[in-house]
């Protein structure tokens, strides 16, 4: 009896000191990549003048769905983290019959605006999306219940919901990121997986510098440097959500 | 009280297993649902809510409007709506079992629903929701089933009952106010964002759910020969005239806002519900003008007090009303509210064979439950001693 108490002492002390140690460890490994870029509000500035047609486009479309396992699901039930549009719909609100024919022919890119008031984030009941530091807005693809109040509620229909098991859609599995499952809401994530790495979104490295990202609150960064520059536009900026993404025109 | 259930005539019995029937074959048709998922459904990317949350919307006004009897029972001390107030009771908590129901159908993970309550967020409407729809049914089962076995056996109700009752009657207000702001606090859907959205749930709610009830009432009448009486009849059908009168009044507001100001945004999803799009196959049109007929039909039958007490029209009114409000917000809020997409583009959303399979499940589960507790409730009343038929 004895020498069985001992060992239980001994096996409950070294647990004890094995959980703390391994706790201390877990905690260490929650510490970001050291290189990884930090902003305080990231905003991407999208130079349209230089995407006239669908061509122009579509690499830059493929990147990000590559990366990120987006299922070519083609239909109304498909699925989305980039694609394009013409002006009179990306920008529903601001119509103009008399527009020059270059910006009327012009494709824009549409995405997740990453707004710093976003509607969907104050919607979702169990908290799966939500802001990340950076006012990036991402989505726990684990804690989503697929109620899809998000889609509802984003006035820019960014998000997609995974109404079938996406994973027999996707061409080639990235392993670098993880696939979705059914029943989950997904949407563009401004890359937030690259940029703790020190990696600029997959977008903006495919376009030759058409697309620009950077700190929005740094006089000094790309984006405030180019907006200071250049007339722009967002998407409905009269709701109230303050998007993240401009367009020069 | 429960063994009141097993005692019943054949037709009892064969309704029952009808009911189980149907829930059989929706319970079959939803596994199919959980396995492949929603696409099975007519959701699409732009049109994300469709049969399942628009049934939702409905059933929660079902189940807000016992709250038409309870208040004037309690503050108003109104007695006759006593002798059938439990009906009105039992009615909600049928209403809200199918709308959680409907929620979990509808959802794409249903089996993390719990998240909703595990990881609470105060900032979503539909948070609130879920918590004062669990709260009106717990509340409404309280006080059905005690003030039942406390009248049957001739016992004064307890003070503690009357405490919830009030209590239960602003809870019947907050539960579709609630279920407004799901929809009039969305920036950018055109058709919902509108201040007056909860008040319009609430008229067609207080009209719709009382209509449902009497003719229920009405039937368990031919039935069992238990008799509301003239009286609860008679002010049921005046506070239904009233509400359908405030819900159609509410509706020509929104259609004021809409077209006097000539805002494109406030008038595209209702052009769109009655008139359709260049060239789009809107079937939804015919069923929004044969709501407005029925609307005006029921409220004409309704508001004249000779039509409203002849006996034999009642029924019709109360049925066309019931078909306009569920057309209203059982189909129209929906597919209006999507309509323009967020990029003022048009596409109609009909609900398919499985959706529509499985909402009949649904129904027929709020059906079983209602057929239960009103046989429990009437056998209650019998074994009480309360006088089936009455003399006025």
């Amino acid at each position: 009896m004895k020498a069985s108490r001992r060992y239980f002492l001994k096996v409950a002390g070294l647990s004890t000191f094995a959980m703390a140690a391994g706790a201390a460890k877990a905690d260490a490994a929650y510490e970001g990549y050291s290189e990884g870029l930090k902003a305080k509000r990231w905003a991407m500035v999208i130079d349209t003048r230089r995407f006239q047609k669908p061509e122009d486009m579509l690499p830059i479309i493929e990147a990000c769905h590559k990366v990120h396992n987006v299922p070519s699901i083609k239909g109304p039930k498909e699925i989305k983290w980039i694609w394009d549009d013409t002006f009179e719909h990306a920008f529903a609100n601001d119509p103009n019959p008399m527009l020059p024919e270059d910006v009327e022919e012009r494709r824009f890119f549409l995405l997740c605006n990453h707004c710093t008031n976003p509607s969907c984030v104050r919607v979702c009941p169990p908290g799966a999306t939500y802001k990340t530091e950076g006012g990036l807005v991402a989505i726990d693809y684990h804690r989503c219940v697929g109620c899809r109040f998000c889609m509802a509620a984003c006035p820019y229909g960014s998000r997609s919901f995974n109404f079938k098991d996406p994973r027999p859609f996707v061409k080639e599995i990235n392993p670098a990121y993880p696939t979705r499952m059914r029943g989950v809401v997904e949407k563009c994530t401004f890359c937030a997986e690259r940029l703790e790495k020190g990696l600029m979104p997959a977008c903006v490295e495919a376009s030759n510098g058409a697309i620009m990202f950077g700190d929005l609150n740094d006089p000094n960064s790309i984006v405030r440097r180019v907006l200071a520059k250049n007339f722009s536009m967002r998407r409905k900026p009269d709701l109230g959500t303050d998007p993240g993404v401009y367009y020069i025109i | 009280m429960v063994e009141k259930v097993l005692k019943g005539s054949p037709k009892y019995y064969l309704w029952l297993l009808f009911l189980l029937g149907i829930i059989g074959y929706a319970f079959v048709v939803y596994v199919f649902q959980l396995m492949y998922g929603l696409e099975q459904t007519g959701l699409t990317r732009n049109t994300s809510w469709g049969f399942y949350i628009a049934q939702f919307t409905y059933l929660v006004g079902v189940a807000a409007a016992a709250v038409m009897l309870v208040l004037p029972a309690t503050f108003h001390h109104y007695h006759p709506y006593h002798r059938v107030i439990v009906f009105a009771e039992f009615l909600a908590i049928g209403a809200v079992i199918m709308c959680m129901l409907f929620i979990v159908v509808d959802m794409g993970q249903p089996q993390r629903v719990l998240n909703v309550i595990l990881h609470p967020m105060p900032n979503s409407v539909m948070f609130w929701d879920a918590t004062v729809l669990c709260g009106y049914l717990i509340l409404n089962a309280i006080i059905g089933w005690t003030s039942l076995e406390h009248e049957s056996r001739h016992v004064e109700v307890p003070k503690w009952i009357k405490v919830l009752v009030v209590v239960s009657i602003f809870w019947a207000f907050s539960i579709h106010t609630v279920t407004g702001f799901l929809y009039a606090g969305l920036p950018g859907r055109h058709y919902w964002l509108t201040a007056i959205m909860a008040a319009r749930f609430l008229a067609s709610a207080f009209c719709a759910g009382p209509a449902l009830l009497l003719l229920g009432l009405l039937l368990v009448k031919r039935l069992s020969g238990f008799d509301p009486g003239k009286k609860v009849v008679k002010s049921l059908s005046i506070t239904i005239a009233y509400a359908m009168g405030l819900n159609m009044f509410f509706y020509c507001l929104e259609l004021f806002t809409s077209f006097y100001s000539g805002i494109p945004g406030h008038a595209d999803p209702i052009v769109f519900l009655f008139c359709g799009h260049e060239g789009l196959n809107v079937w939804v049109t015919g069923w929004m003008w044969a709501a407005v007929v029925f609307a005006f039909v029921s409220i004409f039958f309704l508001a004249i007090p000779k039509f409203r007490a002849n006996m034999k029209i009642l029924p019709w009114a109360l049925g066309m009303l019931i078909i306009a409000t569920w057309i209203d917000k059982g189909l129209g809020l929906l597919i209006g509210g999507f309509a323009p997409t967020p990029y003022e583009t048009y596409e109609v959303y009909t609900p398919t064979f499985w959706e529509i399979s499985v909402s009949l499940g649904v129904f027929a589960v709020g059906a079983l439950v209602v057929s239960i507790l009103w046989k429990i409730a009437l056998e209650m009343k019998k074994e009480g001693g309360e006088p089936f038929a009455l003399a006025d």
